[in-house]
């Protein structure tokens, strides 16, 4: 094999390990997402009692209209993180870290619903074990998503924030997209597949 | 020019300058063990606890071979017994195996692929202390869990902890918890330091040092920490799922209501059978850099080798039902696990084959390191064996559950594993600790581990034949067990001498030994290229490579191996 273009040290280029790190932490959460999600399958249609999915689940909009447009502003911010526009960026990294609190606040309101109203709980059945499990695990890291979107927010406001931190805030922007990703998987097979399926 | 200036020119500083070398009070060493960062001291501390709860293991295995040794005994109770064999496995599998794997991966990764430390070295020092305190966590059990018989009752639910054994009705008090989050908690530590891995693999690696050169080594531990990824998050899933069951009254493995305990045998295997291949990867990771630098000849095949060690962790990932042949799995999964697990035997024979085409024709040094890999060659072959028949789903419904699986997974694990862990002790302890290991000792500690292991464990494979359950505490006298009971005890005392010599060899030869310099073995990975013990900075100027033997090019530049490959 001829390996000439490696003889220069000059020339050696390796991937940055922030990015990498950051990627290996995301498969390691979709392996645990991975196992939540076969649970929901798996007991799709199987509770033995009530409340099933079609009588108490409605399509969750604005929090997912909140979520997904997160994304759009998170890109829009590391843009202007790389053009050197700092308060562009405070701004449009401040609406991300809006879009996601709006988020928890919407399933916080739904769960407040299902739990008081519709009587769906946790031991309710296996739909209620699965779905709080699952909703509740993607809610979670929403929550820490939010947090290290405030402590970047919190730098940049403070003025600490320069534009040799792309990489930092790229890592957490990455995290972001995945747990957007996430809903995407959350919303087809709860709030979308599962209604359909007959008791 | 001699060897020596060479490598001197090339790697070391001419007067190396130690940082917090300075010795003093036992506080000020107290303070360097617990704030270190550096991989090598890390490395070692993950295979100092890894062998604390080695002998703490080994000992609860002892209690019960007494317990087993004769029929109707009366050694050990049975909620003992329970607890001890739940305590064994999950210490073993947890606070053994993995901490040994990642020890040699923090000691050695970094110097094999000429870079100064880990990627994220406080991640590292996170790793290993989550991974302690899970296992003190763990053993607090035994003082601190109310279960089901009084306060100070470990888990007894086994290593794989079926439900519904589990549930609250079944399992009272605390002492299943312990074992849920100290698993949780070991699960958080094992992800952290398998990422610290893989990104170090990837982004550390010193100029010329492409894939393609990668010692075999390295990428068994790339291998092993993409298992780990994909493997533990799922076993967190699992102990979520339970503490969920226990404690908020979810329904997951709730047959009563709804729920099924036959998901939780899938949601542990899924874990549980890459877990296995993560605890040989360490065994394929020493025996491919051990065979070859005693048979004085490059790896044979060492593209095929790494396409093998990929390809087991691909296949690996989907044969967890082969523990579930007797559940009551429709045909069509049970032959495709059995044809799954079939294939495994594949790359993994075609390892076994290119260990020993590297030692044909070799000039064999019948040293330490050596002597440990051949025999774990033979014991994994024939653990391998055992594994195929075991994989044939009619076979299992007959042993299931026997005496045969326990004998076939501790010739893994022991045989396999265990014999490859003690020749990567000898062959990295001169570079660790700047001692040779004394070879009659060693010589001692490989006899008597050898007979008292085949001894324990070969008559174990005819106990299952003879219809002998696993996790039985005690068995009437009329079956036909209690000869091969006794000699299988018998055989734990001589294990137990063999390793005795093994530890006093590690302190004696540490304070008596011969210094052994930086290169005693002539190999040809980087991590001999710096002093023994190497400095905390590995390298004064990092190596280039430009093949996969750097030492050899160094040594030889009348013939390097850049020009061959």
């Amino acid at each position: 094999m001829n390996y000439a273009t490696t003889e220069n040290p000059a020339d050696w280029k390796l991937p940055s390990p922030r990015k990498l790190g950051i990627l290996t932490l995301i498969l390691a959460e979709s392996a645990l997402f991975t196992i939540f999600v076969v649970a929901y399958l798996f007991y799709m249609g199987k509770s033995l009692n009530g409340p099933y999915p079609h009588e108490v689940l409605e399509f969750p909009l604005l929090g997912t209209i909140a979520l997904f447009s997160s994304s759009g502003t998170i890109f829009l911010a590391e843009r202007c993180l790389r053009a050197g526009d700092k308060p562009g960026f405070s701004l449009w990294w401040g609406v991300t870290a809006a879009l996601g609190t709006y988020f928890l606040y919407f399933t916080g309101a739904e769960w407040y619903h299902l739990i008081f109203e519709k009587n769906l709980t946790l031991a309710s059945n296996t739909f209620g074990t699965t779905f709080y499990s699952l909703v509740g695990l993607h809610a979670f890291h929403v929550i820490v998503g939010v947090l290290l979107l405030l402590a970047i927010l919190i730098s940049a406001l403070r003025g600490r924030l320069h534009s040799d931190h792309t990489e930092h805030v790229e890592a957490i922007s990455y995290y972001w997209h995945f747990v957007d990703c996430i809903w995407i998987v959350v919303l087809t097979v709860v709030y979308i597949l599962s209604v359909r399926v007959p008791q | 020019m001699s060897q020596e200036t060479i490598i001197d020119e090339n790697y070391r500083m001419p007067e190396p300058v130690r940082v917090g070398e300075e010795t003093g009070s036992l506080t000020r060493v107290m303070q360097q063990v617990v704030f270190t960062v550096d991989h090598k001291k890390l490395g070692l501390m993950y295979i100092g606890a890894g062998l604390l709860f080695f002998v703490i293991a080994g000992f609860l295995a002892a209690l019960m071979r007494i317990q087993l040794a004769f029929p109707n005994n009366n050694f050990l109770p049975p909620d003992v017994f329970n607890q001890s064999f739940t305590m064994h496995g999950t210490t073993m599998v947890f606070l053994v195996g993995m901490p040994l794997a990642f020890g040699f991966a923090n000691y050695l990764v970094p110097l094999m692929i000429g870079a100064r430390d880990m990627a994220f070295p406080r991640l590292n020092a996170f790793g290993f202390w989550v991974f302690f305190f899970s296992g003190l966590f763990l053993y607090f059990s035994y003082v601190g869990a109310p279960g089901l018989y009084a306060a100070g009752s470990a888990p007894d639910v086994g290593w794989f902890a079926y439900s519904p054994l589990t549930t609250k009705a079944f399992s009272r008090g605390h002492s299943t918890d312990y074992w849920t989050l100290s698993l949780l908690l070991g699960g958080i530590g094992s992800v952290a330091t398998a990422l610290n891995i893989l990104v170090t693999v990837f982004c550390m690696r010193c100029p010329g040092m492409t894939l393609g050169r990668l010692p075999i080594f390295v990428w068994c531990m790339v291998v092993l920490a993409f298992l780990v990824i994909l493997a533990l998050p799922c076993l967190s899933a699992c102990q979520i799922m339970i503490s969920l069951d226990r404690y908020l009254g979810a329904k997951f493995f709730d047959t009563q209501a709804g729920g099924d305990a036959v998901l939780w045998q899938h949601f542990f295997w899924i874990f549980g059978h890459p877990e296995v291949y993560i605890l040989i990867m360490p065994a394929f990771a020493i025996t491919s850099e051990v065979i070859p630098v005693f048979s004085r000849k490059p790896i044979f095949g060492y593209p095929i080798m790494v396409a093998a060690v990929v390809a087991i962790a691909f296949i690996s990932l989907g044969v967890w039902a082969h523990h579930m042949f007797c559940v009551g799995m429709v045909s069509l999964a049970n032959a495709f696990f059995v044809t799954s697990t079939l294939l495994v035997s594949v790359p993994t024979g075609i390892k076994i084959f290119n260990w020993l085409a590297t030692m044909y024709g070799g000039k064999l040094r019948f040293e330490l390191p050596l002597i440990f890999c051949i025999g774990f060659l033979f014991q994994f072959l024939m653990a391998g064996l055992t594994g195929v028949m075991l994989a044939v789903a009619p076979f299992t419904w007959q042993l299931s559950d026997s005496y045969f699986v326990v004998a076939h997974f501790h010739y893994v694990l022991i045989g396999g594993l265990l014999f490859t862990i003690f020749a990567g002790i000898y062959y990295w302890y001169p570079k660790a600790l700047g001692k040779m290991p004394n070879y009659k000792l060693g010589l001692l500690h490989f006899w008597l581990f050898t007979i008292g292991f085949h001894m324990t464990f070969l008559p174990q494979h005819f106990l299952g034949f003879l219809g002998m359950p696993r996790r039985i505490y005690t068995y009437q006298d009329d079956r036909g067990w209690d000869t091969m009971n006794l000699i299988s005890t018998i055989g734990v005392a001589i294990q137990a001498a063999g390793i005795l010599f093994f530890v006093f060899n590690l302190i004696y030869s540490y304070i008596w030994g011969k210094k052994s310099g930086d290169d005693p073995w002539d190999a040809w990975t980087l991590e001999w290229a710096t002093t023994s013990p190497p400095p905390e900075y590995n390298f004064a100027k990092l190596p280039v490579v430009k093949s996969r033997r750097p030492l050899w090019d160094a040594k030889h530049p009348e013939d390097p191996d850049w020009k061959h490959e």
